[in-house]
Order: structure tokens, then C-alpha cells, then sequence
């Protein structure tokens, strides 16, 4: 199989599809399932049994035949929903997706599915049990010329197709044997039943003995669907009359399908290709049909009266069945419907939106080049025109990047099943509570939290959550709560994982850390650093074996990974209360709004959403502190660092400097600089290797002038000042001051 | 027989030999040293750096290379000299380095950049134990050019990007430990 586009798309849509039936399973399980839930999770069954009917993925088809089967029965009520039912469903639907990812990539079926199969399949015929009854057969009015009354077994989906078939005259001549196709019919399906007609067969002295006279009339058992029974013909389709019927049941399920198709399609034609009711090949007939009609008959039309409409042809034709044309068209009218204020959408490459986004990055490097010159030129008109530039440009820039932007609600959803599978291992009762999934943020970032998040999910479901008993006999509710919370803060984006468990043993963490030798003897740590250490790497895998609570396996590999992110992690807990991990991560990788500040000579960035404020720093303050102190902030303390004390940079500050108050995770510092030079659309370049260990800056970005900038790492410059604080000038503070190069020699 | 093959033997040996054989020479104080032309992707005038702190003294900056941000090695610091002043004819030239499996681009700052000469392999005698006043793996060979020695730089071997960047923050570990 090759990567046919229209394959990658039946795969995007049948995961997709596959996570609302999941969804809808786990609501239905929660008992806070509707009616509509399994509705819901049979409309995805027959959606996917119909798309992948279209691409001949007849392995799927067949099992989700059987599915959908038991969803029927469900859906009547004349079975009950129970959980191991659900569970059972659940399974189906992970086997189904691992149906299609095989088809997909075109892999033969793997002895594993296989054996996934016989048993899913022996489950399921144990729910359909032998009393199991064919579906019923809603409004199939074309009376198919079928073997009446004939048993259709409900647990095979082979059905009776009725083929009638007439071959053209130039079919023998044209060098095709009639026969050949026959017999490979034969490998499509069990030919039950054939009549050979011979109407058209003239009299003896009038027949061409080169011509071909002779017709069929076929009754056919098969699991394929129509388009794969029409390939068989693909050879003389154009020379011959070809009628494929669908079986009675296919009718109903036609009509089904088309009720359920996703509300994308605008035309009959489409309508009934997409449902599997009407292959291309017999559409583009008609329709080549009614554009001869309409042409031998311009009359009618210069009258207003309309060519036939396409339904009529169709079903004149006998190529579907009057009552599949009009749930077609009942369909057709609700898209009209609907169309006007749905949301549509279009799949992109990724990469395709990397590249855009990576040439409005230099775009705006190039603008801000251009405003640059302009003000230098002192040319009021040119300026007034980059301008304008500047701002098109900034809305260009926000809505690349907003191209990008996902809301993490799916990721989240992900954990129902997580947290129910691994709740059931573990024998705990764990419920998951999920808040702000609109939360948006960049698709890069949701495709690389997902695994360290699935980290902190096990960890608080194994570890942090303590055992039925433990909870009773705390006075806790025997449900546990594990809550999935997202939003924006300043700029970033947060999300938590708490759960109610135990929470971190400070003590346990402590000896441990000593014993390690992490932590000295006397050294006495904040509740803060005690929770840090948990991301030391491998600081708790080592005691697994102890009854420290674990929590800590692989933490060091979440922070590297969020670290890359550039975004931070943070934990919080209270002994028996609970434990909360705070993730926060920016909102884009690429592009972000700065603001230029500069330093003798030197210009740095710092992101705009961390910006606060800009004040004075007073003369007197100027002489009472020279590397790092405090200033009086309207009744608030602000400590702030001196940039150029920081960076160890040579010269004098001007006649004046400025603090510039930011913001990260609730704390706030002030850095002191020379020069404040206004917003500036920042393209972020990674460090590289050679300053992958420097600390204080994010990344490089290019200046309008061409110059090279650096990016401060605020949240980095905070924590310096937050563990400065915790020591209060201990030997830590001195490791700080000197890593930082905040030397003495500044003074 | 092996009279046929021999002419075909050093036909080869030339032709893979002829690309190794050219190199950049230049001029830092009043030596001369040589890289591999395949190395070089181009030679710019000096300017334009962009100082970046807390840096080893060798790592002298960052440029805008058309788009893209550069590092910039002085080479005289980095043999543990003198930072190179900048003077009428320095250049920046842009080599080919590699971290991690990946070629990354990295300047090299020296006083003048010389010519693209031949040095056949006859003439490459092995790096002297010691004298060259240079880390001994520094050098690749001692290059006889109109009678004079260059030296032959190792360039990967110079510009070890993981040795550099441990140069730089020897101390945030500590950081990290305490929080």
C-alpha cells in the first residue's frame, strides 16, 4: 500500500473517531452515560466499517461488522450495559485501531492481532449468544431480486449481492474473455447462483459470430463491499451494462451510514460515494448522464426547468436503491443546513506550518530592519509606512502562531483510560477530574508533554495515592480524586497533576537526601528544596525497596524533559493533604514579544509577558547598592540584580538606570539596566551546544541592526535570587554569587 | 601484470589525495598554520560580535550570519595565548565543526588569512613531541612549505565544542545541588 493520501486521511479520522468512542465508553462505564453515548460509539463503529469499506480494509470491516453488532443490540436495549461489557468494547476499539494502523502502513496481519482477534471474537459471540437475530431491515423498499427468506447468518458479514451484468458487443473483439471475469468474481465471493441470459442473441443468419450477445445475472455471497465487486469489471465497465444490487441489509446500512456521515459533504454524489452506496466510477457516469440530458435538451433548460436531478438518474439507472437516494438527500439538506455555522477545517502538513512560521520569523527580523532604517532616516513618510508594516506584520506573526496552537483537552482525555486501566491494576478507586481543556497552547509542546505527563499521572496513581484502607482509616473518601487542571498565567501555561493522596514524606525525603549525601549534616532546607530533591536523578528509584512512597522514579527525566520545553517544573505537597506538580511551559517555541533593554554597549531581550514594570532606580539607591539589594516597591520589598554586576560587564552606567520589574511562577525581581528600548518582536535561535551550560540566557535572537541579542532566562535569574534568599547569604548564596559571576570586583 | 596495475594504483591515491592535499594557510602572531580546505565554508571580515558573558575567554562572541547566530572561537586564546587584538587584516573563518554527531558552523578569529596551498603528503612530517609551544593534539602534522614549516591544525580536535562548552560553567552543578 502506498501512502495514498485519502488512506492517511480514513487513519486521521478513524483515531479520531476512535477517541470519541472511547470517550463516550468511559462516560457510558461512569454511569453519567446518556442514551446518545452509545449512539455515539455505533455511529464511530459504522463510520470506520464504512470508510474502511471504501479502501477494501476488508479485515476491518468484518470485525467491526461484529462490533457494531453487539453496539446494535445495545442500542436497543435488548441487552444491558454492563462493565465488562464496557471493557469489552474498550478492547475492540484498541483492536480496531490496531487494525488500521496495519492496514494503513499496508503490514499483513500480525500473529498477535490475530490472536487478539479469535479471542475478542469468541467474547463476542459469547454477548451475541446463538439467539443473536439479523439486523432489522429498516425501509429497504428496492426489492433486490434476493433468494427470499433465505437465513442471513448474523455473525458472518458475508452478504447476497445480486449482480446483473450484460457485456457489450465489442467485448469479444476487444480481446476480453466474459469467462476470465467470472471466474475471478469467484475469488471476490461464493457465485451462488448465475443465469446466463441470452434475450440478446439474434437469429442464426444475423448473428456476428465475433460479437458478444450474452448477459448475467449473478447472485453473489461476499464480504467485499461494492467498489471492490466493481473492480473485477474494471476492465470492460466501459462496454458493459453493470448493476451491482447490495444485499437487503446493506441497504438499511447504506441509509445508516449516510445519516451518520460527518457533515462535511455538500453533494448527492458524494453523499452516496462516501457511504459506500455508489462508487465513483458508476457517479461519473450519471453525471457525464445528466450533462448529455441537459444538453440534448437546452430547451428545458433556457425555460428555468432543471436537468433531472442526479438522485433520479441514479436510481432510474438501478444503480442504488430509491431509499438509499432519499437518506442521501435528507442528509444533503441538513449539511445545507448545519454548513453555515459550522466550523471547518483543514489538515495541514505540520511542516508545511513550521515553514510558514519560520518565514514570518525572519520576516519580522526583516521589519524590524526596515523601521530601523526609516527612524534613522529621519524620513516621517517612510516611517509612517514601516510602521504600519510593523503592525501587519505583528498580526501575521499572532495568527502563524495561533495556527500552531491546539487546546490540550485531548491530551487530557487520553488519561480517562490511563486512570481507569491502572486504577483497576493497582485496586484503587481513582476518579479524574479534568478543568480548563480549551486551555490553548503550541502543538509542538502537547505532542512533548504527553509522556512526561503520563509520568506524573502513574506516579500520583501508584504512589501517591494511598490504598483503600489507608484512605478509610485517614477519614478520607474511599475515591480518590486525581485532577487534570490547565490555564494561563502570565504568559505561560500551567498544568497541574494533583492528586488527594499522602503526599511527600518530608522527613523520609530528607534522611534519605542525607544519607545520599545531597544534603550536609546540619544543613536545614525549606519545604520547597525538600520537594526538589525529588528530581534529583535517581534520588528515589534506590528506594523502592524502603516504604518511602517511591514518588520520584524517572522525576529527574520529566524536568529534563519540561526543562527542553524551556518551561519548569514545580512540585507542592502536604503531608496526608495531597501533592501537586505544577508544570509551566511557554506558549510558543519560535516567536515571542520582547522587550529591548540595554546595557552599556550590550542589548539583551526580556519576554514582554514577564514585564511588569519599568521604574527609576533612585540615586540614592544607586549609592547605597552596587551588585544586588532591595528597593521600597509602593510599600513592597523587590530585590533586583545589577545586569551588568551579573554578566560581569565592563564599563560605567550611564547617568541613569532603570529596574525592570518581571514576573515568573508569583515571584517578582528587579533587574537594573542602563537603557530601556521598547517592545521588540523576538525571533528566539536556540543556544546551540557551545552554551548549552550557560546560565541566565534562553537563546539568541537578531537585532534589526543585524546584531546578535541575547534572551534573559527570567525564570532562570529568579531562582538565583529565590535560593539566595532561602540562605540568606550561606555558602550556597556564595556558590550562587560566583556561578552568576557576581564578583567583588564589580563594587 | 603489476606493471599495469601500478599506474592505475597512484592515478587513485592522487585523486583521492588531491582534495586532502589543499589547505587554507593563515597568520596568528607570527606563526603559520594550516586547516583542511574542506573545513572551510567561507572567510568574513571581523566585526559585528556580539559578546556573550560568562563565557571561556576563547569563546569570543556570536555574528549574524545571514540569518543565523554563530559562535566565534579566538584561536590565539584558545592555544591559551593572548586574546587577538583586532587589527586591519583579521578575519573570521567559518569552519565546519562537529557536537554530538551534528555539523555545527563555528568562526575561528585569526590575524590574516595567507593563501590555498598544495601540501603533498611526502611532505607532512609528524607533529613534534614538543616545541610547537601547542597542545600536542592540536596538531595533525608539520607541514614543509618553500622551507619553512606550518603547522597543521587538527580542527575537530581545536574545536571540540563539548570541551569548550565544559570550559564554560563549571560551577552551576552547585546550584543545582543545593536547591
Amino acid at each position: 500500500m502506498d501512502l495514498d493520501p485519502a488512506v492517511q486521511t480514513f487513519a486521521a479520522e478513524s483515531r479520531e473517531l476512535l477517541g470519541n468512542m472511547e470517550e463516550a465508553l468511559l462516560r457510558l462505564e461512569a454511569d453519567s452515560g446518556e442514551k446518545d453515548d452509545i449512539n455515539a460509539v455505533f455511529r464511530a463503529a459504522h463510520t470506520i466499517k464504512g470508510s474502511a469499506g471504501l479502501f477494501g480494509f476488508d479485515g476491518i470491516v468484518s470485525f467491526t461488522h461484529k462490533v457494531e453488532h453487539l453496539l446494535d443490540r445495545l442500542r436497543d436495549g435488548a441487552m444491558g450495559l454492563d462493565a465488562d461489557c464496557v471493557a469489552l468494547l474498550l478492547a475492540c476499539c484498541d483492536h480496531i485501531g490496531a487494525l488500521i494502523e496495519d492496514a494503513v502502513s499496508g503490514r499483513p496481519l500480525s500473529a498477535e492481532l490475530a490472536a487478539t482477534w479469535r479471542v475478542l471474537h469468541e467474547k463476542l459471540e459469547g454477548y451475541l449468544g446463538p439467539s443473536a437475530k439479523p439486523q432489522p431491515q429498516a425501509g429497504a423498499s428496492e426489492a433486490a431480486p434476493l433468494p427470499a427468506g433465505q437465513p442471513q447468518e448474523p455473525n458472518s458479514a458475508a452478504a447476497d449481492w445480486h449482480i446483473s451484468l450484460r457485456f457489450g458487443r465489442e467485448v469479444l473483439r476487444n480481446g476480453m474473455d466474459p469467462l476470465a471475469f467470472l471466474r475471478y468474481l469467484a475469488t471476490v465471493g461464493d457465485i451462488v447462483h448465475l443465469t446466463t441470459i441470452t434475450d440478446a442473441l439474434p437469429h442464426a443468419e444475423e448473428m456476428d459470430p465475433e460479437a458478444c450477445y450474452l448477459g448475467f445475472e449473478i447472485s453473489l455471497k461476499s464480504q467485499a463491499d461494492k467498489a471492490a465487486i466493481e473492480s473485477v469489471f474494471e476492465f470492460v465497465r466501459e462496454d458493459c451494462a453493470i448493476r451491482i444490487l447490495p444485499p437487503r441489509s446493506k441497504l438499511s446500512e447504506y441509509i445508516a451510514l449516510i445519516e451518520e456521515l460527518p457533515e462535511n459533504t455538500m453533494r448527492l454524489g458524494d453523499i452516496l460515494v462516501k457511504s459506500g452506496a455508489l462508487t465513483q466510477a458508476e457517479l461519473d457516469r450519471s453525471l457525464r448522464q445528466q450533462t448529455a440530458e441537459a444538453a440534448q435538451a437546452p430547451a428545458s433548460v433556457a425555460d428555468g426547468a432543471p436537468p433531472r436531478p442526479l438522485g433520479e438518474i441514479l436510481v432510474q439507472e438501478g444503480r442504488v436503491a430509491q431509499s438509499v437516494v432519499h437518506a442521501a438527500l435528507d442528509k444533503q439538506q441538513q449539511v445545507r443546513e448545519h454548513k453555515a455555522q459550522e466550523n471547518r477545517f483543514i489538515r495541514v502538513e505540520a511542516d508545511k506550518l513550521d515553514q510558514l512560521i519560520n518565514l514570518v520569523g525572519e520576516l519580522v527580523i526583516a521589519g524590524a530592519g526596515t523601521h530601523l532604517l526609516a527612524q534613522r532616516a529621519g524620513l516621517g513618510d517612510v516611517l509612517e509606512s514601516a510602521s504600519t508594516l510593523s503592525r501587519l506584520l505583528e498580526e501575521v506573526r499572532n495568527n502563524a502562531l495561533g495556527l500552531r496552537m491546539v487546546q490540550i483537552g485531548a491530551t487530557f482525555q487520553k488519561f480517562q483510560r490511563v486512570v481507569r486501566d491502572v486504577s483497576r491494576d493497582l485496586g484503587k478507586d481513582i476518579e479524574l477530574v479534568i478543568t480548563g481543556g480549551d486551555t490553548e497552547l503550541d502543538k509542538s509542546v502537547v505532542e512533548q508533554i504527553g509522556d512526561p505527563l503520563m509520568h506524573l499521572v502513574r506516579n500520583a496513581m501508584d504512589h501517591g495515592i494511598e490504598p483503600h484502607d489507608v484512605r478509610l482509616a485517614a477519614g478520607k473518601p474511599a475515591r480518590a480524586r486525581l485532577m487534570l487542571h490547565a490555564y494561563h498565567d502570565s504568559g505561560s501555561i500551567v498544568i497541574e497533576v494533583s492528586d488527594d493522596g499522602g503526599g511527600l514524606k518530608r522527613d523520609k525525603i530528607l534522611k534519605k537526601a542525607r544519607e545520599r549525601g545531597l544534603v550536609g549534616e546540619g544543613q536545614s532546607l525549606t519545604d520547597a528544596e525538600v520537594h526538589r530533591l525529588i528530581f534529583e536523578p535517581g534520588f528515589s528509584t534506590a528506594d523502592q525497596v524502603s516504604n518511602l512512597s517511591g514518588r520520584g522514579v524517572g522525576m529527574d527525566v520529566v524536568k529534563r524533559n519540561i526543562e527542553a520545553l524551556r518551561g519548569t517544573v514545580e512540585l507542592t505537597s502536604r503531608e496526608s493533604v495531597g501533592t501537586t506538580v505544577r508544570i509551566r511551559l511557554p506558549l510558543t517555541l519560535a516567536i515571542i514579544d520582547g522587550f529591548l533593554v540595554g546595557v552599556g554597549p550590550a542589548r539583551y531581550v526580556i519576554p514582554l509577558e514577564m514585564v511588569l514594570e519599568c521604574v527609576e532606580l533612585s540615586p540614592a539607591e544607586r549609592q547605597a547598592c552596587m551588585g544586588e539589594g532591595y528597593v521600597n516597591l509602593r510599600g513592597q520589598v523587590l530585590p533586583y540584580l545589577r545586569v551588568r554586576a551579573l554578566f560581569d560587564l565592563q564599563g560605567q552606567a550611564g547617568s541613569r538606570e532603570s529596574i525592570v520589574v518581571v514576573q515568573y511562577g508569583g515571584r517578582k525581581i528587579g533587574l537594573v539596566v542602563d537603557t530601556l528600548h521598547g517592545e521588540f518582536q523576538t525571533v528566539i535561535k536556540p543556544l546551540g551546544p557551545l552554551f548549552r551550560r550557560l546560565r541566565g540566557f534562553s537563546g539568541f535572537t537578531i537585532l534589526g541592526t543585524g546584531e546578535v541579542a541575547l534572551i534573559l532566562d527570567v525564570p532562570g535569574l529568579i531562582q538565583t535570587v529565590a535560593t539566595k534568599d532561602a540562605h540568606g547569604g550561606s555558602s550556597a548564596a556564595h556558590a550562587v554569587a560566583a556561578s552568576a559571576g557576581v564578583g567583588s570586583d564589580a563594587a | 601484470m603489476e606493471t599495469v596495475m601500478q599506474p592505475e594504483r597512484t592515478a587513485e591515491a592522487e585523486l583521492v589525495g588531491e582534495e586532502q592535499q589543499q589547505y587554507l594557510t593563515f597568520h596568528l602572531g607570527k606563526e603559520t598554520f594550516a586547516i583542511g580546505i574542506l573545513g572551510v565554508k567561507e572567510i568574513i571580515e571581523y566585526g559585528a560580535l556580539t559578546a556573550v558573558p560568562m563565557m571561556p575567554e576563547c569563546v569570543r562572541g556570536v555574528i549574524n550570519l545571514r540569518g543565523r547566530v554563530v559562535p566565534v572561537v579566538d584561536l590565539s586564546a584558545r592555544f591559551g595565548r593572548a586574546l587577538t587584538e583586532p587589527g586591519r587584516r583579521t578575519c573570521i573563518v567559518i569552519v565546519e565543526a562537529q557536537a554530538a554527531g551534528e555539523h555545527r558552523d563555528i568562526g575561528i578569529v585569526v590575524d590574516a588569512v595567507n593563501q590555498v596551498i598544495e601540501i603533498p603528503p611526502a611532505d607532512i612530517e609528524p607533529a613534534p613531541s614538543f616545541g610547537a609551544n601547542l597542545q600536542g593534539d592540536f596538531i595533525q602534522g608539520m607541514g614543509k612549505v618553500e622551507g619553512r614549516f606550518v603547522i597543521m591544525l587538527n580542527i575537530a580536535r581545536v574545536l571540540s565544542i563539548d570541551e569548550m562548552a565544559q570550559l564554560g560553567q563549571p560551577v552551576d552543578a552547585t546550584v543545582a545541588a543545593g536547591a
